[in-house]
C-alpha cells in the first residue's frame, strides 16, 4: 500500500438518527490521503448527516468514525477540529457578527500566529485583504464561503469537509469556489465534499459516493458517474441504482 | 446648581453600580443564552461573604476584596454553570429560567439562615467617612470607586471581547456554537469562563450597593431587576447600551429622589402616596422597556416533550376530593388550634400553587406573581362592601381574572423569559406601589373578613381548615373539568407548538388571556380566602418563588402535586415550632429541590417520578425504604441520634441511597457488597453527623449534607452500573502532518486531478 | 379548471437575501401540484406566505379569487387552507386522537369527536388514537399531521416534506392516500424531495430555483427541462 492510499477518514458501518427518525442505515465511506470524494444524492438522502457524524457534531448510533486508523467515535468536536479535520458547514460556515480579521483569529492551532494566518489566507484570496476590518456577515454570499475556506486552511487541514457551498449561490460563483478547491485538492489535502449539484463536482472527485434514503449506493471512480444515472437519481426518470 | 451636581453625581454613581451588575448579565447571557435571575443574588451573597471576611473576621479590604471577587464569585459561577445549568443546554427556555429562579431562593435562603438579621452589623464602604469635593458636593469615596470601577470594567470588557482570543472565542460561540466547536473551540469552558466572569461583576455591583443599602436580602437581590432594565435597553447584547441604559436609570433615580425632596412633588395623589416612586423607578422601566420589545414571532421547532400531559380522571379526581375533605374533617379534630392554625396556612398556600397549574402547567406560561394575585384578592375582599357576603367574594374573583387578563393582554406580545420578566416585574410594582400605600393596607394590616355562611363561623381554625380543604377540592375538580374540556386541550395544544395551534385557527392571544385570567380567578381565592389580618408582607415577591418552585417540583400540572407542594411549603412552619435548629433548612429546601430539577430538561416532576419510578414498582425497596426512614425516625425518638444527625441521614438515605434499591436489589457479588458498605458508612457518618460538624457553622453543615449525599448516591450508582472503557487513542498527529508534507512533494505525480 | 390558489409576484426579503423574488405560480382546483427544487430554493418561505406566517415583501396572494394577504395565519384555516410541517409540530405530549381532536374543536365543526374519529380511520391511525403523540414513530407522526390539517376539511393541503423519514412501504401508503384526497376533491400542493412520489401522483409541477419560478409543466415536461436538470445537477464543468 502506497503512501497516497493512506485512510485519512473511515466511517464504518455507521447508522444515525435525530430522536426517533432515523436518517442514515450502514454507511460506509473512506476518504484517502489527496482524495477527493464526492458525496452526491438528492435532497434529504443523508449526505448532511454523513457530514454532521464526520466532524462528531452528531453521535451514530452505530458504527465507528476512525481518523487515520484511530477510532475516535465520541470525541468531541472540538478534538477533530484540533487533529486537522476541517469542516465547513452548510450555510455560509462563517461568524457573521465578527469581523473578518477575528473570524481569521477563529483559526486555532498551536505554533501559528495570527500574522501568518492572515498572510496565508489573504494569499489565497487577495479580496479578504481589503475587507480585513468589515463584518463577515455584511460580505456577499461567494466572498462569506471564500472567507470559510480561507479560515480553514489557515490551519494546515489533513482533510477539508465541505457541507453544501453552492446553496444560494449564483453558478458563476460556485464555479470560482470550486476552482479554488480543485487548487486546494492539488496540495494534496484530502476533501469531502457534500455538494447537491453533482456536474459540478464531478469534474474535480476522484471518487463518488451516490446516496438515496440513507444508504450508500454506488461509491467508485467519479468518471463511472454518468448524466443517465444522475438525472435518474435526482429527477426520478429511473428508479434508484443499485 | 449644586444640588444639581450633587444628584447628578449621585444618578452617576449608582448607574455605575448598575452597569458593573448588568454588564455581568450580559456577558452571560450571551455567551450560555441562560438569563439568570439569580445574578442579583450572587451579589448579594458576594456582599454578605465580603461583610463576613472584611468587618467581621476583620480582613484588610484588598485581600477581602482577592478572596470575594477573585475566588468566591468566579467559583460561584462555575458551580452554577457546572452544576445547576449543566445539561439544560438543549432544555426549553422555562426549565432553564426555573432552575436560576431556584437557585435565586436557594441564594435569599442560604443568606437569610447564616446571617440572621440581629447578628448583622453596619457594613461600610471603602475608606467610609472620607469624602471628595466635588463642585463644592461632598461625594464619599464609595461612590467615586463605583464610578472608576465601571470605566474600568468598561474598558477592560471591550478590550476583552475586541481584543483577546478567548473574547473573540465568546462572541464566535454566541453567534455560531457548532461552528465554533468545528474551530477547535470549546464552548462549554467558554460559558464556564463567563458565568466566572459575570458572577465576580455581579459580586463587584453587590458589594458597592451594600455600602449604599446596607446588608439587606432583598435590595440587594434586586439589584437583579436594575441590571435587567439596563441589559434590555441594550437588547441583552450591546454592552455600551447596557452602559447608557444603566446611566439613565441612575440619573432617573437621583433626580426623583431630589424632586421628593422639593415642595412642588406632590406627595400624594388621588390619595395615594408617591413614596414608593423611586424605589419602583427600576422596575417602571423594565415593564416598558419589555413593552417595548418588538412582537415575538412564531417560531418553528416545537420542543420535543417526551412527558405525558395526563388527563385527570373524573373517579380518582372525585375520590381525591372526598378523601381531602374527610380526612381535614377528621385531622382537625385531633390537631391542636395552633396546629390548625399551621394547616390552614398550608391550604392557602396549596391554593396559590394549584393557580399555576392551569397557567404553567398546561398551557406552558411562567408567572412570578400567584402571590400577588392573592394580595389583590384580599385587599379586594377587605374593602369589598358586604363584609365576608357571598356575592362579594364572586365580585373579587371576577375583579381579580379581569386584571389578570388586563396585565397578560401587553405582556403577551412577548414569550417565556420575557414574559416571565414582566410578571416579575408587575409583581414588584404592586408590592412597591400599591401595597405599601396606607390606604391599602391601614398601619400595614388589611382586614380580611371572614366568608358569611349560615350556621358557620369561619373566623375559627376548624371550620376554615375544613372550609378550605372544600374550596381546594372544589377548584381541583374544577381544573379537571378544565383539562378535559375543549379550552384544556387548546391549552396543552399551545403550550406544545403555538406555530401548529396558530395555522389549525387557534386565536393565541385570547387562549393566553383565558389562561391567565383562570391563573389570577384561583389565586385571588388564596387571599379573598384567608380570613383575619393579613400584612402585606404576605405577598412580596420573593415569597413567589417558592410557590412556582414547588408547583413545578410537586408535578406542574398535577393537582395532587400541586397539593402536596403547598403542603410541604406549608410544613416549614410546623417543622420550626418542632424543631427550631431545622427552621433555617425549610427556607432553603425549595431552591435545593428546584435546582436539582437543573439536571433533568424534562422538569423535576419528571425527575422525581424517573428517579422514585423504579422503587415505587418494586414493593421490597418500598418497604426498605420506608422502614429506613421509620428507623431513623426512633432512632431520634429515644435521642440515639440527634436532630441535625436525623436530617442528614434522612437526605443521604432519601436522595442518595432510595432511588438506587432497586438496582441494588439485583446487583450480585462484590458490587452489591461494595455498594451497601458505601450506604452503611454514608448513613453512620450522617447519623453522627452533629460529633463530627460540631463546631461548624450551620451554612456549613448544609454543605456537608448536600456533598456527603451527592457522594454516596454517585458512589453507589458508579459502582452498580461501572462505566464502558472507552478507547480515548488519539491519532497520532505528527505522523499525519508528516505524511501530508510527503503528499505535498510528491502531489504531482500523485494525485490525480480530473479537469 | 379554476385556479384555487394564485401567487402573484411574491417576494420575500431576510435581511438582504432574497428568500423569495417575483413568484408566480397557480395552484388548480381538484389537482396535486408538486412544488420542488434544490435546498434552498425558498419552498418553505413559499408556504410560510401562503398560511399567513410570514409577510411576503411584496407580491399578491389570492385564495378562491380573493385577496388573502391581510388575513392573520389563524383564520386562514377557516378560509380553507390546512398544512404540515417539514420539521414535525405535533401536540407532542397530547394523546393522537386529541391532536386530532384540538384541531376539529379549533376548525368549529358541529362533532368535532365524530370528525376525530374518521380522521384517524382514513389515515390507518385508530388502533394508535390513545398513543402520546411525542411517542409516535416518523411515520404514523407525518400522518398524523396530515390527520390534523384534514380535521378542518380544508381545500387546500399544502404538505411540507410529508415521505421524508417514511420507508418505502410508508412512502406508497402515502400516495395512495394523496390520490384518495384528489377523489375527495381535496387541493394539494405538496413539497417534497422523493422524486418517485412525486412523479407518481402530481398533475402539476413547479420548480422553484433561487427563489424563483424556472419551469411549470406536467411530470414529463419538467423531467426532460434542461433547466431543471440543471438546476439539480449544477452547471457542468
Amino acid at each position: 500500500m502506497t503512501a497516497s492510499r493512506n485512510v485519512i477518514l473511515e466511517l464504518r458501518n455507521v447508522s444515525a438518527s435525530y430522536d426517533a427518525i432515523s436518517v442514515l442505515h450502514d454507511v460506509n465511506i473512506t476518504v484517502h490521503g489527496g482524495e477527493v470524494v464526492a458525496l452526491l444524492g438528492p435532497n434529504g438522502a443523508g449526505k448532511s448527516t454523513v457530514l454532521k457524524i464526520a466532524s462528531a457534531l452528531l453521535r451514530p448510533t452505530q458504527g465507528s468514525i476512525r481518523v487515520a486508523n484511530h477510532d475516535l467515535t465520541g470525541a468531541p468536536a472540538s478534538e477533530l477540529a484540533r487533529l486537522g479535520v476541517c469542516t465547513i458547514p452548510e450555510g455560509r460556515g462563517i461568524f457573521p457578527n465578527l469581523s473578518v480579521y477575528e473570524n481569521l483569529q477563529m483559526a486555532v492551532k498551536k505554533g501559528l500566529t495570527i500574522s501568518v494566518i492572515e498572510e496565508r489566507a489573504f494569499a489565497r484570496f487577495p479580496m479578504l485583504a481589503e475587507r480585513r476590518s468589515q463584518l463577515a456577515g455584511t460580505l456577499s454570499g461567494g466572498q462569506q464561503q471564500m472567507l470559510s475556506l480561507a479560515r480553514g486552511l489557515a490551519t494546515d487541514p489533513v482533510l477539508l469537509m465541505l457541507d453544501e457551498m453552492s446553496m444560494g449561490l449564483a453558478p458563476l460563483v460556485v464555479a470560482d469556489l470550486y476552482e479554488q478547491v480543485q487548487t486546494i485538492a492539488a496540495e494534496g489535502v484530502s476533501v469531502l465534499v457534500v455538494e447537491q449539484f453533482a456536474r459540478t463536482v464531478l469534474g474535480i472527485a476522484d471518487t463518488a459516493v451516490l446516496m438515496s434514503h440513507g444508504r450508500v449506493r454506488f461509491a467508485g471512480n467519479a468518471s463511472e458517474v454518468d448524466e443517465a444515472t444522475l438525472s435518474g437519481a435526482y429527477l426520478g426518470t429511473q428508479e434508484t441504482l443499485n | 446648581m449644586q444640588q444639581l451636581v450633587a444628584y447628578t453625581v449621585i444618578g452617576l454613581t449608582t448607574g455605575a453600580i448598575y452597569a458593573l451588575a448588568s454588564s455581568g448579565l450580559v456577558v452571560t447571557y450571551v455567551t450560555s443564552g441562560v438569563f439568570n435571575i439569580a445574578h442579583g443574588a450572587i451579589g448579594m451573597i458576594a456582599a454578605f461573604s465580603y461583610w463576613q471576611v472584611r468587618f467581621d473576621w476583620g480582613w484588610p479590604a484588598p485581600i477581602a476584596l482577592v478572596a470575594i471577587l477573585g475566588i468566591l464569585c468566579p467559583t460561584l459561577g462555575l458551580a452554577i454553570d457546572r452544576v445547576a445549568l449543566r445539561g439544560l443546554a438543549q432544555a426549553t427556555e422555562v426549565t432553564r429560567l426555573t432552575a436560576t429562579v431556584a437557585l435565586m431562593a436557594a441564594f435569599i435562603g442560604t443568606a437569610a439562615w447564616i446571617w440572621p438579621p440581629e447578628n448583622r452589623q453596619p457594613f461600610r464602604g471603602f475608606f467610609d467617612g472620607n469624602n471628595v469635593n466635588i463642585f463644592g458636593v461632598n461625594v464619599g469615596w464609595n461612590k467615586i470607586i463605583a464610578l472608576i470601577a465601571a470605566i474600568i470594567v468598561a474598558l477592560g470588557l471591550r478590550v476583552l471581547l475586541y481584543g483577546t482570543r478567548l473574547g473573540i472565542q465568546m462572541r464566535a460561540v454566541v453567534d455560531d456554537r457548532n461552528l465554533a466547536e468545528l474551530n477547535g473551540a470549546r464552548p462549554s469552558r467558554i460559558a464556564s469562563a463567563s458565568w466566572a466572569l459575570g458572577a465576580s461583576l455581579a459580586g463587584l455591583a453587590g458589594i458597592l450597593l451594600a455600602a449604599e443599602v446596607q446588608l439587606n436580602i432583598v435590595p440587594l437581590t434586586l439589584l437583579v431587576i436594575n441590571a435587567y432594565a439596563a441589559a434590555i435597553f441594550g437588547r441583552l447584547k450591546s454592552l455600551p447600551l447596557t452602559f447608557i441604559g444603566a446611566m439613565a436609570l441612575g440619573l432617573t433615580e437621583a433626580y426623583l429622589l431630589w424632586g421628593q425632596g422639593e415642595s412642588w412633588f406632590p406627595k400624594t395623589v388621588s390619595g395615594f402616596s408617591t413614596s414608593g416612586l423611586r424605589q419602583a423607578t427600576p422596575t417602571i422601566f423594565l415593564f416598558i422597556l419589555l413593552l417595548l420589545l418588538p412582537q415575538a414571532k412564531l417560531r418553528a421547532g416545537a420542543a420535543r416533550l417526551r412527558e405525558r400531559s395526563v388527563i385527570p380522571q373524573w373517579n380518582t379526581a372525585i375520590l381525591g376530593a372526598v378523601v381531602l375533605v374527610v380526612s381535614s374533617i377528621a385531622v382537625t379534630g385531633m390537631l391542636t388550634r395552633s396546629n390548625t392554625i399551621y394547616l390552614v396556612q398550608a391550604l392557602i398556600m396549596a391554593l396559590a400553587v394549584v393557580s399555576l397549574v392551569p397557567l404553567t402547567g398546561y398551557a406552558g406560561l411562567v408567572s412570578l406573581a400567584p402571590l400577588t394575585f392573592a394580595g389583590i384578592g384580599a385587599v379586594l375582599m377587605s374593602k369589598m362592601p358586604g363584609d365576608g357576603n357571598v356575592l362579594s367574594l364572586i365580585a373579587v374573583v371576577a375583579i381579580v381574572a379581569l386584571i389578570g387578563a388586563l396585565i397578560a393582554l401587553p405582556a403577551l406580545r412577548l414569550e417565556g423569559i420575557y414574559l416571565a420578566l414582566a410578571t416579575g416585574a408587575f409583581a414588584l410594582l404592586v408590592s412597591i406601589l400599591v401595597f405599601n400605600q396606607g390606604k391599602i393596607f391601614s398601619n400595614g394590616v388589611a382586614e380580611v373578613p371572614p366568608l358569611r355562611i349560615p350556621g358557620v363561623d369561619l373566623s375559627q381554625p376548624r371550620p376554615k381548615a375544613i372550609f378550605l380543604s372544600i374550596a381546594f377540592a372544589i377548584v381541583g375538580l374544577g381544573l379537571v373539568a378544565l383539562r378535559r374540556s375543549s379550552l384544556g386541550r387548546r391549552l396543552v395544544a399551545m403550550k406544545d407548538s403555538p406555530l401548529a395551534g396558530a395555522t389549525l385557527g387557534m386565536n393565541l392571544v385570547r387562549t393566553k388571556v383565558l389562561a391567565f385570567a383562570i391563573s389570577a380567578a384561583i389565586a385571588s381565592l388564596a387571599g379573598a380566602l384567608d380570613a383575619g389580618k393579613v400584612a402585606p408582607d404576605n405577598y412580596v415577591f420573593d415569597r413567589s418563588l417558592p410557590i412556582l418552585l414547588l408547583a413545578i417540583v410537586g408535578g406542574i400540572g398535577s393537582i395532587g402535586g400541586a397539593f402536596f407542594g403547598g403542603m410541604l411549603l406549608g410544613s416549614n412552619a410546623v417543622l420550626a415550632s418542632i424543631v427550631p435548629s431545622l427552621s433555617k433548612v425549610t427556607q432553603v429546601m425549595p431552591g435545593l429541590i428546584g435546582l436539582s430539577m437543573g439536571r433533568n430538561p424534562n422538569g423535576a416532576s419528571h425527575q422525581v417520578a424517573t428517579a422514585f419510578r423504579p422503587v415505587t414498582q418494586h414493593p421490597q425497596s418500598l418497604v426498605i425504604a420506608l422502614g429506613g426512614v421509620g428507623a431513623l425516625w426512633l432512632l431520634t425518638f429515644l435521642d440515639i441520634i440527634s436532630n441535625w444527625g436525623f436530617f442528614a441521614a434522612l437526605v443521604v438515605w432519601g436522595l442518595g441511597i432510595v432511588p438506587n434499591l432497586p438496582a441494588l436489589a439485583n446487583t450480585t457479588g462484590r458490587p452489591r457488597m461494595l455498594c451497601l458498605s458505601i450506604a452503611a458508612a454514608g448513613i453512620g457518618l450522617a447519623s453522627f453527623f452533629d460529633d463530627v460538624f460540631d463546631a461548624a457553622p450551620t451554612g456549613g453543615r448544609l454543605l456537608a449534607v448536600i456533598i456527603l449525599f451527592v457522594a454516596v448516591g454517585n458512589a453507589i450508582r458508579r459502582v452498580h452500573t461501572p462505566a464502558k472503557p472507552t478507547n480515548k487513542s488519539s491519532p497520532d498527529l505528527v505522523g499525519l502532518v508528516a505524511f501530508t508534507a510527503e503528499e505535498l512533494s510528491k502531489s504531482d505525480r500523485d494525485i490525480k486531478v480530473v479537469l | 379548471m379554476t385556479a384555487l390558489l394564485e401567487v402573484r409576484s411574491v417576494a420575500v426579503r431576510f435581511g438582504g437575501v432574497m428568500a423569495l423574488s417575483g413568484v408566480n405560480l397557480d395552484v388548480q382546483e381538484g389537482t396535486i401540484t408538486g412544488l420542488i427544487g434544490p435546498n434552498g430554493a425558498g419552498k418553505t418561505t413559499l408556504f410560510n406566505v401562503i398560511c399567513g406566517i410570514r409577510q411576503p415583501t411584496s407580491g399578491v396572494i389570492l385564495f378562491d379569487d380573493k385577496e388573502i394577504n391581510r388575513i392573520p395565519t389563524q383564520k386562514r384555516s377557516s378560509l380553507g387552507i390546512g398544512r404540515t410541517f417539514q420539521r414535525l409540530e405535533l401536540f407532542t405530549t397530547l394523546s393522537v386522537f386529541d391532536n386530532v381532536l384540538v384541531a376539529a374543536e379549533l376548525a368549529g365543526v358541529d362533532n368535532p369527536h365524530e370528525v376525530a374519529k374518521e380522521q384517524l380511520l382514513l389515515l390507518g391511525l385508530s388502533n394508535l388514537a390513545s398513543t402520546i403523540a411525542g411517542e409516535l414513530p416518523t411515520g404514523s407522526a407525518r400522518l398524523l399531521e396530515v390527520a390534523r390539517a384534514l380535521a378542518g376539511h380544508p381545500r387546500l393541503l399544502l404538505l411540507d416534506e410529508p415521505a421524508s423519514g417514511l420507508d418505502d412501504a410508508e412512502t406508497q401508503q402515502l400516495a395512495q392516500l394523496l390520490r384518495r384526497l384528489k377523489s375527495l376533491s381535496i387541493t394539494v400542493l405538496l413539497v417534497e424531495h422523493d422524486m418517485s412520489l412525486i412523479m407518481s401522483v402530481c398533475d402539476q409541477i413547479h420548480v422553484l430555483n433561487l427563489g424563483s419560478v424556472i419551469a411549470s409543466g406536467t411530470t414529463d415536461q419538467i423531467q426532460h427541462n434542461p433547466d431543471v436538470i440543471d438546476a439539480y445537477l449544477g452547471a457542468a464543468r
